[in-house]
């Protein structure tokens, strides 16, 4: 589906003409057992495909594409390099709450942790991303907790106008929301959302949502469309890495992408790998991931999709980004701190989850300028984002 | 089995119903190319007669009827064309042609577009012939088109799928069945786009002016059924660099040496 870029709010109802059926995502257990059941051949005959099947990608997350790993690195440089080139995007998140009405096993701000909660004023929040500013980013992530009470729309609207002059790009993950909300946040200069499903795996799901409003896990699936269709330049998704098994986790990504793409032709799309690391609440990761496993999934979804952005946060290590650079993944965040205020008061604690790459944009740029890539700051434009506002 | 607009055909194989030399001959190299599908221009046939030759020549309940627009310059001229052709036979089926330039009978984009919204709106079951072009095949799907219908090279050229690389675009956006229409020549052509992942072809002059039209209609399903069951059997690809057929085991290269 072909999302216009909507002119006036008046025009809104006409982008929705064509709706179409929600996506449906598919057994888990039946996509585990494609997983499990790929063979070497199947493979071999995915690695040597230009356009891979979800029965390829299957094979490519199976335990039979393990020894292949280089393999896999060779063409996932090869196809990331044709399409991205000898670039790097960066970009740093800025986060504005820890506030959250759900209880999840796995996360910090989860509201029965007792975490000193805060919720920045407009005018901090905007300091904040002014430091990031002077750093020299140019692409934000606004990020919270998910507490409608402590930041909503109006909030989220008020921020985006106070930043889309100064920002190439201003991103958000935040609580889901309505495709309406979503729409007055484009218009208010929001280009990107960000939503992760934590897992595809409908019953894992529920044994780690307890309660809150995130425990519905089909409001949570649909939420990349409705943000889509409301207008946004680029959708991210992904899965918690630590919950369900990242193989199969894999697949559904796969999957949910495919539909995305089809039906939403004209947005991007990006997937994000966050690895469980440790955060207050002291949650074990339920499966382990190992950094193996994590490039095997990320070489796999570059081979399965040539033009999908893979973004590796700083919760990985500097050496883990470093080696990584030019293999597949294509955004990096630098300089992150992940507790609200944390950029200006450097003993902000309550944080979402601990870093595992503490340098700074310029020590990153400088690595990846010492490899030969071109780190890209600015993929977007400032003017032009404030000046479709009709309102 | 091949689904549009939920109706399911067997045969991959859609025949064009222009040219044959008598429609007995036309009515013969149908039945060999067992296609369930044929596209009856509205300007040549009677559709609601059923003396008419070629609708004598053929059982309307063997066939899904396609009318197509042949002729229309516009998208009003397509519209009108489409409704004439629907009270005449019954069926929402049509073959959308917008073809301004009778010399290469091309079709237009613009109007194809325009056409495809509103007929969509009359309750049409819509299959643009369209050009290559991966853009409006999303747009004429956004659109509600049953299907969307790529020319592989200019009508009636037989010069086969001149335009793959961007029907192969088209075959991996569409959310619709995919039909590769005009310019095939050869049964290898047919098979050539069913290979890469067609949801059927649509023959008519390579049938109809062969020196034996009912043989050469038998050779184009052998091709259609070979092509398919070639890209659903997962075909290798042409690569430029040789490939190791055995991995090494568990070794990594430099280039992965940084993982723990």
């Amino acid at each position: 589906m072909q999302v216009l870029p909507p002119l006036k709010r008046d025009s809104y109802p006409q982008i929705l003409h064509s709706w179409t059926d929600m996506y449906k995502s598919p057994d888990f257990n039946q996509l585990s057992t494609k997983v499990k059941s790929a063979t070497v051949a199947d493979v071999e005959h995915a690695l040597t495909s230009d356009r891979l099947s979800l029965a390829d990608l299957a094979a490519l997350l199976s335990p039979a594409a393990d020894p292949y790993l280089q393999q896999m690195a060779t063409r996932s440089s090869e196809i990331t390099l044709a399409r991205f080139g000898k670039t790097t995007q960066l970009y740093a998140p800025v986060y504005l709450s820890n506030y959250c009405t759900n209880i999840c096993a796995y996360c910090g701000f989860s509201a029965d942790n007792h975490i000193k909660r805060k919720c920045l004023t407009l005018d901090e929040a905007e300091r904040e991303a002014l430091i990031l500013h002077e750093r020299g980013f140019q692409h934000i992530l606004l990020v919270s907790g998910e507490a409608e009470s402590a930041l909503d729309v109006t909030y989220m609207e008020a921020i985006a106008k106070r930043l889309r002059n100064k920002f190439a790009a201003v991103s958000i993950e935040i609580q889901p929301m309505s495709r309406e909300h979503y729409h007055r946040l484009f218009l208010a200069g929001i280009t990107a959302v960000a939503v992760y499903q934590e897992t595809y795996n409908r019953a894992l799901y529920k044994e780690v949502h307890l309660s809150g409003k995130k425990r519905d896990y089909d409001y949570r699936l649909e939420t990349p469309a409705r943000a889509a269709q409301a207008g946004m330049r680029e959708i991210g998704i992904g899965a918690l890495l630590g919950l369900g098994d990242w193989r199969t986790e894999g697949l559904a990504l796969g999957n949910h992408l495919q539909w995305l793409r089809k039906t939403f032709w004209s947005t991007a799309f990006t997937v994000s790998f966050p690895r469980m690391r440790p955060a207050t609440g002291s949650f074990e990761p339920l499966v382990n991931v190992s950094e193996r496993n994590l490039s095997q999934l990320i070489f796999a979804l570059r081979l399965f999709d040539h033009d999908v952005g893979l973004i590796v946060s700083t919760r990985e290590e500097a050496r883990y980004r470093d080696g990584m650079l030019g293999l597949g993944p294509t955004r990096y965040s630098a300089g992150s701190c992940t507790a609200p205020g944390g950029y200006g008061d450097s003993d902000a604690d309550a944080e979402q989850f601990s870093v595992g790459d503490h340098r700074s944009l310029d020590d990153v740029c400088s690595i990846i300028r010492a490899k030969g890539f071109d780190p890209v700051c600015k993929d977007w434009d400032s003017e032009f984002q404030s000046s479709q506002v009709t309102d | 089995m091949l689904t549009i607009a939920k109706t399911e055909f067997k045969s991959r194989l859609f025949l064009g119903t222009g040219k044959f030399s008598s429609s007995s001959v036309m009515a013969k190299a149908i039945t060999a190319s067992h296609c369930q599908m044929v596209t009856v221009a509205l300007r040549r046939v009677n559709l609601d007669n059923p003396d008419d030759d070629i609708m004598k020549a053929l059982s309307v309940r063997e066939y899904t009827f396609l009318p197509n627009t042949s002729g229309a310059r516009n998208a009003q001229e397509a519209i009108r064309l489409a409704h004439l052709a629907r009270a005449a036979s019954g069926s929402s089926w049509l073959k959308l042609e917008v073809t301004p330039d009778p010399r290469t009978l091309l079709p237009d984009p613009v109007e194809t577009l325009l056409a495809t919204e509103k007929l969509v709106k009359d309750g049409f079951i819509v299959l643009p012939y369209m050009n290559a072009d991966p853009i409006l095949a999303l747009k004429l799907q956004d659109a509600g088109a049953a299907a969307v219908m790529p020319l592989g090279s200019p009508i009636g050229t037989n010069q086969g799928v001149l335009s793959d690389s961007m029907v192969e675009i088209i075959i991996e956006q569409a959310r619709v069945p995919v039909v590769v229409d005009a310019g095939i020549g050869a049964p290898s052509h047919a098979a050539y786009a069913m290979e890469m992942g067609a949801d059927a072809v649509l023959v008519n002059t390579a049938i109809a002016v062969a020196g034996d039209p009912v043989a050469m209609a038998e050779a184009f399903a052998k091709a259609v059924e070979a092509g398919r069951t070639a890209f659903t059997s997962g075909l290798g690809q042409r690569r430029k660099h040789a490939s190791p057929s055995s991995p090494e085991e568990g070794q990594l290269s430099s280039d992965l040496a940084f993982l723990d």
